[in-house]
């Protein structure tokens, strides 16, 4: 259980936010050109990583938009929040 | 068994205050070399490593622990074994397991407590009982023993639940599998582990895989916080931490991972003689041999590995539980605890050998796979020992999420998810 910063609406409580899962997968831009093997990777493969983590979050009972976020998911401390289609902060790799 | 367990040790040991028995198992450092290598020592892990000496003739192998023995999911879980799923492939999966379940006590010569009290499934709007009535056919037509009950017959069968057509979520009925039930999960990771070391298993604990070495396309052996250890067959049964593990070979897996929480109450006396699972409000509940409800509650919603959880997420299980059974109301909750479960996106297993030679991989359980331990090790050793799937784990490969030949198990077989 955490708090999150949400850009639109300030600090609120988790149970108010869903989550999107890993951020940054880019939707593939011709997808008749897909080969079985990349499709498996656009939609299941994931990093899954434990530390720092770009994710999607969704104020779903809230303002129900999308925003980004930079969560350690070893401790959950989030790091930093962005909007959708900002770029993603360099300091954290 | 060089230190059988029976009636006459018992009465041996107990002439001298219970202080000779021999330990368990072993607590070797790690040799150079091992033929096999197994990642955690979890249920699943163990029993890898017991079925690759018992039926393979492995036997210069090690389980690598980063922590203790069952000390991850193996002994998180609220312990429910059952094989009431829809798919074939399931139904074949985890009846196998049940089958292993029902005389592992005799065959590990160690109780592990497996006490088939039935596995109760609630219904609680017309869809659910359309799904649970399909899949109690499906259940009987693979030879797996269901039956359907009526809002009647559920009362009869667990008189404690609150049945009233008055409720938010009224009981329509329920489906019931009587070879279902409880095990003990410490004892399942206890007598696997004295089993496998028994047959000569190396089972190292303390020791973190810190990472992979690889020779092109195939396996050389493990970096271990206790130095490096060569082998060229690597098991990774590491549940939350399979993700972590697959990045140090440069593989990445269609995994999530999130934690689970459980919690139980104060012990009380013998109140449910049996386990009620209910997925639409998403509370199930058993009594443990001590008295306490075991109470299982949801996964968070975003990956983490705090082995913690969400307050909200109690909250809403014990509202569920608090409507279902109002008895328990003033009921006080003991200890509360997460375990990372691995959740694959059709919501089945990866039992598969990789495109990397010699590295195999179990995992995807998510919530559910302390049921299917036996079964598990049994055909992850099959897969390592012969390089190739048992007919069993065939469809639960890797290369299903290229195929698209998923088996979805979400939500249609009584998965609590």
């Amino acid at each position: 259980m955490f708090l999150i910063n949400c850009p639109f609406c300030g600090e609120r409580d988790q149970s108010e936010f869903s989550s999107g899962g890993e951020a940054h997968i880019v939707r593939p831009k011709q997808p008749t050109e897909l080969s079985d093997d990349e499709w498996a990777e656009y939609l299941f493969m994931r990093k899954n990583i434990k530390g720092i983590q770009f994710e999607r979050w969704n104020h779903v009972h809230g303002c129900r938009k999308w925003f980004n976020i930079v969560r350690d998911t070893s401790n959950d401390k989030i790091l930093s929040v962005y909007k959708m289609g900002e770029k993603p902060p360099v300091n954290y790799k | 068994m060089k230190n059988k367990y029976s009636v006459f040790s018992l009465i041996k040991n107990a002439l001298s205050q219970h202080e000779n028995w021999q330990q368990a198992w072993g607590n070797p450092e790690p040799k150079k070399e091992y033929e096999a290598i197994i990642v955690g020592g979890g249920g699943h892990g163990l029993a890898t490593a017991y079925y690759l000496a018992k039926k393979h003739n492995l036997k210069n192998i090690a389980v690598l622990e980063k922590g203790w023995i069952g000390g991850g999911n193996t002994g998180r879980n609220t312990t429910i074994i059952r094989s009431n799923y829809l798919w074939d492939a399931s139904a074949g999966l985890y009846d196998h397991a049940l089958k292993l379940w029902e005389n592992l006590s005799q065959e590990l010569n160690y109780n592990v407590m497996f006490s088939q009290r039935g596995v109760m499934n609630l219904a609680h709007n017309l869809q659910d009982v359309r799904d649970l009535k399909r899949r109690t056919h499906a259940n009987r037509l693979n030879g797996i023993d269901a039956v359907w009950l009526n809002t009647e017959e559920v009362k009869k069968f667990c008189p404690i639940i609150n049945t009233s057509p008055d409720i938010r979520y009224p009981v329509l009925g329920g489906t019931l599998q009587r070879r279902a039930g409880t095990a003990r999960h410490d004892a399942v990771a206890w007598g696997y582990a004295r089993g496998a070391s028994d047959m000569g298993v190396d089972i190292i604990q303390n020791c973190e895989v810190k990472g992979i070495k690889r020779n092109g396309d195939k396996v050389e052996g493990l970096e271990t916080t206790k130095g490096f250890i060569k082998t060229n067959k690597i098991g990774v049964v590491a549940a939350g931490h399979s993700s972590v593990i697959a990045n140090m070979a440069g593989l990445k897996l269609p995994l999530e991972s999130k934690p689970l929480q459980a919690l139980v109450s104060e012990p009380v006396k013998p109140i449910i003689d049996t386990v009620v699972m209910s997925n639409a409000v998403h509370a199930y509940v058993s009594q443990s041999d001590k008295g306490e409800l075991v109470i299982g509650a949801g996964t968070d919603s975003y990956v983490s590995y705090t082995q913690r959880g969400s307050h909200n997420i109690v909250e809403e299980t014990l509202k569920a539980i608090l409507e279902l059974y109002p008895i328990f109301s003033r009921m006080k909750m003991l200890r509360q605890w997460g375990g990372i479960v691995d959740i694959c996106p059709d919501a089945s297993p990866i039992i598969s050998k990789t495109n990397i030679k010699g590295l195999y991989f179990n995992c995807g359980w998510g919530t559910g796979g302390f049921k299917a331990t036996p079964g598990s090790g049994d055909l992850f050793a099959h897969t390592i020992a012969n390089d190739e799937p048992h007919k069993l784990n065939a469809a639960f490969n890797l290369n299903r999420f290229v195929s698209g030949d998923l088996v979805d198990e979400h939500g249609a077989a009584a998965v609590a998810h």
